[in-house]
């Protein structure tokens, strides 16, 4: 409060959308700065889409309101369209036409002139590294380039706030780290995102504030370092060549470490938060000693896996699709 | 968070890793904030799917393949199949039968509309659509506009083959053309249905199935094959307020040059009412959509 010269981009109260007896989002509240990057963390079902979808004009909120630019997503709907760009697994690009045809048409709909529009297409598309794919049809594009399409889509006229719903869920390392420069370049620029994401991972690189949600609701929101210190600063990360020796070797972690050993769905995984490396120098030997056959022993950032156990005292569950009911 | 740093300048951002200078020069150029252009009114933004909707003929050509084929077998199959058991002799059973097939052939092509709408909602297309400042009904009205170009072709196969066949229309230039003309208001009106079926249905297949049971009684149970006074009194109850037997009438009476103003009134407002009825609730699935 004691900031009152900061712009918020997107300011959400109390969203709220059911999807019949499901409440897909269940009383969200946002308030996003000008020119940072919001990340909504949580696993497949937790509402982010319907969110987002509700942010973007898409969907019609059941309670609550949103602005976008202090434009009301439903009585302004048709201004926050002009300021806003979308990207994600339900936005996308026709696969019949060809990458140039499909950004013209976008360019059109806003009102270039035929050759503007062309020449608007071609920069999209050498910015995007997409020059020669520019007249190919989308459907023999690989993962990598239909989402940077997908995202020249989504900038045909420079939006000042952008949704990215999962931008690189699917994609390959190198074509996630393409995605992840073009955020980079677009904040820098001073464009305000909201990125939605299932890893801790891209949250942490992207992102300068982050909620977690789960089952439509915010269960955290904080800076990378402050949901982490929540889970403690590191963690340790054991596989097993043989699941039945999971028993043992949690017993002898939790010796070690004297700490808590966690299970997560993989039954060949272990791990456990430590407050630093050296408290996991003797575990190797440990575990070696013990006749346990180490595959993989790491140390490094708790995952999104750990943060959800820490803040719901359960473990990430996949079982749900409700956002596809959407 | 303690002060608005101004952009563009930020120095805040620094402590991020910054994407290598050499790739993002032109991507920084490209995406930089930028004037907007006048957005456009709806009709151009109607032509501009309609352009979209001649852009996928052309790269996906198979979608002709029953625009074009269909009409010829249905000609040929009817014309020779049953045209002497049913009026005597083939050339007076193709004089009958061929205006109806042409009406036949392009509302079968209307179904066209649902299964393309329905496409696109589950390929993300429609949801990008949405999300721009465009006259709302703009994406529908220009799929529409589209189809025209399929009703078309395919009516000037069917009618070639008509004429190659040897088919007489007695209206000349005119009442063929304004046969086609009326052909394709109603069309226009009937796919109105289709698309709000392609609304609300789950995969482009229930569309395509769930319209070819509308559409099988209202064009087989009509006076498209057969004068319905062969027909039982029930049948001859539906065909008569059939609105495709109505058009069938109206575009045979155009052909022959002998229609009433009464037979192309009616299939006008069968027409008009269909696009009053079903258009509105078509729109308010499509602004409701979830």
């Amino acid at each position: 409060m004691a900031n009152m010269s900061t712009e918020l981009a997107v300011e959400a109260h109390g969203l709220v959308k059911h999807f019949g007896s499901t409440k897909a989002v269940d009383g969200v509240d946002l308030a996003i700065p000008a020119g940072s990057v919001f990340g909504v963390l949580g696993p497949n079902g937790a509402g982010k889409t319907t969110a987002v979808r509700m942010l973007a004009t898409l969907l019609r909120p059941d309670a609550g309101s949103a602005t976008v630019l202090g434009h009301d997503v439903v009585r302004d709907a048709d201004k926050v369209r002009g300021l806003i760009g979308l990207t994600g697994q339900f936005a996308s690009v026709d696969e019949d036409l060809t990458g140039s045809e499909n950004l013209v048409l976008i360019a059109r709909l806003y009102g270039y002139s035929r050759p503007a529009a062309r020449a608007r297409a071609a920069e999209l598309l050498h910015a995007f590294d997409l020059d020669e794919a520019a007249d190919r049809q989308v459907k023999t594009f690989s993962g990598g380039m239909h989402r940077r399409l997908d995202l020249a889509a989504s900038m045909v006229t420079s939006p000042r706030v952008l949704f990215l719903d999962e931008p690189t869920t699917g994609l390959d390392p190198r074509s996630r780290n393409q995605v992840w420069d073009i955020v980079r370049v677009l904040v820098d620029d001073g464009a305000t995102v909201l990125l939605t994401t299932q890893y801790l991972e891209e949250a942490d690189q992207l992102a300068d504030r982050i909620a977690v949600v789960d089952h439509g609701r915010i269960i955290a929101e904080g800076t990378a370092s402050e949901l982490k210190a929540s889970v403690g600063s590191g963690s340790v990360h054991l596989r097993l060549v043989d699941p039945a020796q999971r028993p043992l070797a949690q017993e002898v972690m939790g010796r070690e470490l004297g700490v808590d050993v966690q299970t997560t769905s993989d039954t060949s995984a272990l791990s456990a938060r430590i407050d630093g490396a050296r408290s996991a120098a003797s575990l190797l030997p440990a575990l070696l000693d013990a006749g346990v056959e180490v595959s993989e022993l790491s140390l490094g950032q708790p995952s999104l896996d750990e943060v959800f156990l820490a803040l719901t005292g359960r473990p990430v569950d996949d079982e749900s699709d409700e956002e596809q009911v959407a | 968070m303690s002060t608005a740093v101004p952009h563009p300048e930020p120095d805040g951002v620094a402590t991020r890793e910054r994407a290598p200078h050499t790739e993002t020069n032109p991507l920084r150029a490209a995406i930089s904030r930028r004037d907007q252009p006048t957005p456009p009114g709806p009709v151009a933004n109607a032509l501009t799917f309609g352009w979209r909707a001649l852009l996928k003929i052309k790269h996906v050509p198979e979608q002709l393949f029953d625009v074009t084929v269909s009409p010829i077998i249905f000609t040929l199959m009817f014309t020779y199949l049953f045209g002497g058991a049913i009026a005597g002799d083939v050339q007076t059973y193709l004089q009958y039968l061929l205006p109806g097939i042409l009406v036949q052939t392009v509302l079968i092509i209307t179904v066209y509309t649902g299964f393309t709408m329905n496409t696109d909602i589950t390929k993300g297309v429609f949801d990008r659509f949405r999300s721009l400042p465009v006259w709302r009904p703009s994406p529908i009205v220009g799929a529409l506009l589209g189809d025209t170009v399929r009703y078309s072709i395919a009516s000037t196969i069917t009618l070639g083959l008509g004429f190659l066949l040897g088919f007489r229309a007695g209206g000349g230039v005119i009442g063929v053309l304004s046969g086609v003309v009326l052909l394709l208001v109603f069309a226009f009106g009937l796919s109105w249905i289709f698309t709000a079926l392609g609304l609300v249905m789950r995969s482009p297949n229930a569309v395509m199935g769930t319209s070819m049971m509308i559409l099988m009684p209202l064009t087989f149970a009509s006076n498209i094959f057969a004068d319905p006074s062969t027909m039982p009194g029930w049948l001859q109850g539906w065909v008569g307020v059939n609105p495709v037997s109505h058009l069938v009438t109206a575009v045979r009476g155009l052909m022959d040059g002998t229609a009433t103003f009464t037979e192309v009134s009616w299939a006008l407002v069968a027409a008009a009412a269909l696009t009053a009825v079903v258009a509105p609730l078509t729109m308010r699935l499509y602004r409701n959509r979830s």
